[in-house]
């Protein structure tokens, strides 16, 4: 039984990626298994969790709900696009420096998700960040420390815009 | 002869109670981290399991054939493939079933070359089913007519343990109250975001090498090994980075072997990775109980006696799960000065899922009853409960019924602490009086405090560690460590004592931690005993390194070592910090000399704890610890839901090692613990998990996360590392009861069967409104008038 497979092309952490999906796969399959970009973590596969959290256009996905096919034309980012030559990107070292990573798991999608966040609203208040990773789950770390490094971020307002403009 | 590189003085500082970071967090952060999920291997295949789907049943018959022919498939095995190979706590396990004895019971595997492959491989497999009676609640299975699940097991009966001490039909006599209920606590499960996975390798030699999840590396092989029937020596355990354990990795689950028999089969590396409604329905569960406590006092509030009689659910295998009555009874005999105990558990097969170990294991089920009986005696004498447990409460020095020498206790200065810090008694009061008066949401604030072991247990002949401790050329070091990580946090730990001790800057110390053919033996992390086993472990190897190196420096500088220190990566005058020889250059000296010199120590560390025994009367732990909690919450009396406000957190943490690690630890447990309370249970229905999903079971959110005020008390205690205890499994512990009891401030109603959802708890308040007040504002669409 062979599914159809169709050529899709894509900029994927701001560098042209070309390749043949087929139509049933899903963009996390197709990220990890694939592309070997397994930053990107599977917890359950059906958009409940968030460690599959990735930006397409600037909007945040559950990578495990999205068909592959779907990435045809647009700009998707993983965790592993938000580093700079300089290092860790603003959000993921206020991670880092808080203590807001245990077994890290969730932190993929976590922090693509707060980074998300805070590029649209620099002001981000707690209570906005609490609401905005109400999808993301951790058993880690009860986000108290999630949320105090997103704090820290939105204080200094050091998240800057588009993931990878 | 001075060989000054930097001749600024360095001052003493100390590392212990700063915020130090974890060193693995950047790699994590950017999506570095390879997890055992991500690994794949050259020629790797997948592996997939066949479950039963069905509670009891007989295999009438099973064919295998169209899957074996399916192209891309390279084994499939059944429960031939295993006969013989028992395992598990009291081998009663096999890898792969003759007979099915719950849900998630393992009929088949298949190796092959992709997951959808394998998965369509399992589809072929035919199996005729014989369904037979089950028994789905422990009363059931111990009935004399009750179906019986394994043959060898007489009366469905799996352990049993029991503690007597004093005279408690005399001590009942003499209470002038006894509280009596039947608490239910149910069934939850670890849900690690990173799903259960193995990869096995087979060499040529026979030597099996296992990737794995585990978190008990060295009692791993010997539980492993006979599931295969491999002699224990020939595992190599390779412990890559995981997505959380909490409990769920110290038992061996079948996907283990299973992913081992296809590789030995095969000659391939096999993956054996769950779904997330894999992992709902096959990873360990919490234990659950049923418990049937009493408690009683004098009308001064003088606690008199405490007797638990304990029925648990087995489920259809006996793993870590039914051994916790070993940790609920010391609860039950020494939380409190409790002068008659009466301790009796039994556990009884069933044809659910079973338990495994889980952070809080036992204490959690157990708290939440004890806790909550506190709270009603001090109604009954009508005592504030904090007076009523301060009047109990242990000091240090005192002996336990169980022979816990509670060395430094803060139990006190917890309860005292969290109290003052929340306003406590003066808000009780307040709340119970609003219980009544009309309103739909009601405040509440409640207490709850627990003892936990804090220095590990010792339940096998040792609870020690190994360390090895190595310096190279570049005064780099490396610490080789039977102390897992498992997301707790220890590599932070370790590095901290490291940097401590021997001055060399956090980045300079490197951890091996993961492959049991170089780390040494370990007990695992379990116990609350890594920080303090694998601390005590380190600091003593890394002071063994020091003496060698200040020795080796009184040679080269000929001053005399005791005025020597090592301080900011260089040998130090420790009166006036003046560096004296640079560490890399002196350690280079000590390679290149005459006779040469390595810096590689070696530590057994072995706790002065006792073994556990069978009369259970021993101090089992090298240290123990109290916490308290007290929840603070508003009901919303007509839908039941529960939200809390705020939780005030006292604990004895003995001494604070690394500040960040251990806010973190309490943070993230009490969530778990949250998580207990208010909405995880995992819905059976004869056997069958119906909830087996993140939308359906439900886990504490950022939203649902409240506010925490914590509070560390330092106890110094004397055995723990810089005088530190364990602190992990309290949080989980304590904080379900300290919900229960604030809502019963609040409304007056107590909740025995957990979770305390919106449900059970409207059931509750509007039973009770029935009671009081019958006819009077009873029904939803009153309450909501009012
Ligand atoms: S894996 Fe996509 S939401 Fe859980
Ligand atoms: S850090 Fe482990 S799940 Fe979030």
């Amino acid at each position: 039984m062979m599914s159809v497979e169709t050529e899709i092309r894509f900029s994927l952490n701001g560098r042209p990626v070309s390749l043949k999906v087929p139509a049933t796969m899903k963009t996390l399959a197709m990220l990890r298994d694939r592309l070997g970009m397994t930053g990107t973590k599977y917890a359950c596969g059906e958009g409940e969790c968030g460690a599959c959290t990735i930006e397409i256009d600037g909007k945040t996905v559950n990578s495990c709900l999205m068909y592959a096919v779907d990435c045809d034309g647009r700009e998707v980012v993983t965790i592993e696009g938000l580093r700079t030559p300089e290092g860790l990107h603003p959000v993921q070292q206020a991670f880092v420096d808080h203590g807001a990573v245990q077994c890290g798991f969730c932190m993929p999608g976590m922090i693509m998700q707060s980074r998300n966040l805070l590029a649209n609203n620099p002001e981000l208040t707690r209570e906005q960040a609490q609401r905005g990773l109400e999808g993301n789950l951790c058993r880690c770390t009860g986000y108290t420390k999630v949320l105090d490094a997103v704090d820290a971020v939105a204080a200094t307002n050091t998240c800057g815009g588009r993931a990878n403009p | 002869m001075e060989k000054t590189a930097n001749a600024t003085p360095t001052a003493k500082q100390t590392l212990i109670g700063t915020r130090v970071k974890k060193p693995d967090a950047p790699d994590k952060a950017t999506g570095k981290t390879r997890y055992i999920n991500d690994m794949v291997l050259p020629q790797m295949l997948i592996g997939k399991v066949l479950f039963a789907g069905r509670p009891h049943a007989k295999i009438v018959r099973i064919d295998t054939s169209a899957a074996e022919q399916l192209p891309g498939v390279h084994a499939v095995l059944t429960g031939k493939d295993a006969t013989g190979l028992k395992f598990g706590f009291v081998r009663d396990n096999v890898a792969l079933k003759d007979k099915v004895r719950c849900e998630h019971d393992e009929i088949a595997a298949v190796a092959a070359e992709s997951e959808d492959i394998a998965r369509q491989a399992v589809a072929l497999i035919e199996v005729e089913y014989e369904d037979l009676p089950g028994v789905f609640t422990p009363e059931d299975g111990a009935r004399e007519d009750a179906p019986l699940i394994h043959d060898n097991f007489p009366g469905n009966k799996s352990l049993a343990f029991d503690f007597q001490h004093g005279d408690v039909a005399a001590a009942e006599a003499a209470s002038d109250f006894v509280v009596d209920n039947v608490f239910r606590p149910h069934h939850v499960t670890h849900c690690c975001m990173g799903t259960s996975c193995a990869i096995a390798d087979f060499d040529h030699n026979g030597k099996l090498t296992i990737w794995t999840q585990t978190q008990y590396p060295y009692n791993y092989k010997m539980d492993l090994a006979p599931a295969l029937g491999l002699h224990p020596g020939d595992i190599r355990v390779i412990q890559p980075p995981i997505g959380g354990a909490f409990g769920s990795k110290l038992d061996v689950y079948p996907y283990e072997p299973i992913a081992a028999l296809l590789a030995r089969k095969t000659g391939r590396p096999v993956k054996v990775i769950y779904s997330r409604e894999e992992e709902f329905k096959a990873s360990p569960t919490r234990q659950p109980a049923i418990i049937h406590m009493r408690t009683g006092c004098t009308r001064d509030g003088t606690l008199t006696f405490r007797s638990a009689d304990v029925l648990l659910d087995n489920g259809a295998y006996t793993s870590w799960g039914p051994t916790i009555p070993v940790i609920m009874m010391r609860t039950v005999s020494g939380h409190y000065r409790v002068p008659a105990v009466d301790f009796k558990a039994q556990a009884i097969y069933t044809n659910n899922p079973y338990a495994g170990s889980f952070r809080g294991y036992g204490n959690v089920q157990c708290t939440y009853a004890t806790a909550q009986q506190m709270d009603m005696l001090a109604d009954m004498v009508d005592m504030d409960p904090l007076a009523f447990h301060l009047k109990n409460s242990q000091k240090s020095g005192e002996i336990t019924p169980q022979k816990s020498f509670l060395r430094e206790c803060a139990l006190v200065e917890c309860l005292e602490t969290a109290a003052q810090a929340s306003d406590y008694s003066r808000k009780r009061k307040e709340y119970a009086a609003q219980q009544d008066a009309p309103g739909r949401y009601k405040k509440g604030i409640g207490l709850a405090s627990s003892i936990h072991n804090a220095g590990g247990a010792k339940i096998h002949k040792s609870d020690g560690i190994g360390t090895i401790l190595k310096m190279d050329d570049y005064a780099r070091v490396t610490v080789i460590t039977g102390a897992s990580e498992i997301g707790q946090g220890i590599d932070a730990v370790i590095t901290l004592i490291v940097s401590e001790e021997l001055g060399v800057p956090l980045e300079h110390v490197t951890l091996v931690n993961n492959d049991s053919d170089i780390a040494p033996w370990d007990v695992g992390v379990h116990a609350s005993r890594t920080t303090f086993i694998a601390g005590n472990g380190t600091r003593r190897a890394a002071r063994k390194a020091k003496a060698q190196i200040l020795a080796a420096a009184e040679k080269v500088l000929g001053e005399p070592a005791e005025t020597l220190e090592l301080r900011g990566g260089s040998v130090v005058r420790d009166q006036c910090g003046t560096p004296i020889i640079k560490l890399d250059r002196l350690l280079r000296q000590m390679h290149f000399q005459a006779e040469p010199e390595l810096v590689m120590v070696t530590d057994y560390y072995e706790p002065k704890s006792e073994p556990e025994g069978a009369q259970h009367m021993s101090d089992h732990s090298a240290a123990y610890s109290h916490a308290v909690h007290i929840a603070e919450i508003t009901v919303d009396t007509l839908t039941g839901e529960i939200k809390v406000d705020k939780v005030t957190v006292a604990q004895d943490v003995g001494r604070i090692i690394n500040r960040m690690g251990l806010e973190g630890q309490v943070e993230g447990g009490l969530a778990i613990g949250l998580g207990y309370a208010l909405s995880e249970n995992m819905l059976l229905d004869h056997g069958l998990l119906k909830n087996a999903s993140f939308r359906d079971y439900k886990l504490i959110t950022a939203p649902e996360m409240p506010p925490l005020d914590l509070h560390f008390i330092e106890s110094d205690c004397a055995e723990g590392p810089y005088g530190a205890k364990g602190i992990s499994e309290l949080p989980t512990i304590v904080i379900a009861p300290a919900i229960a009891n604030a809502l019963y401030n609040a409304t007056g109603v107590r909740i025995f069967n957990p979770p305390m959802s919106p449900e059970t708890v409207a059931r509750a308040i509007h039973e009770r409104r029935m009671q009081t007040a019958p006819g009077k504002a009873t029904t939803p669409s009153e309450a909501l008038a009012v």
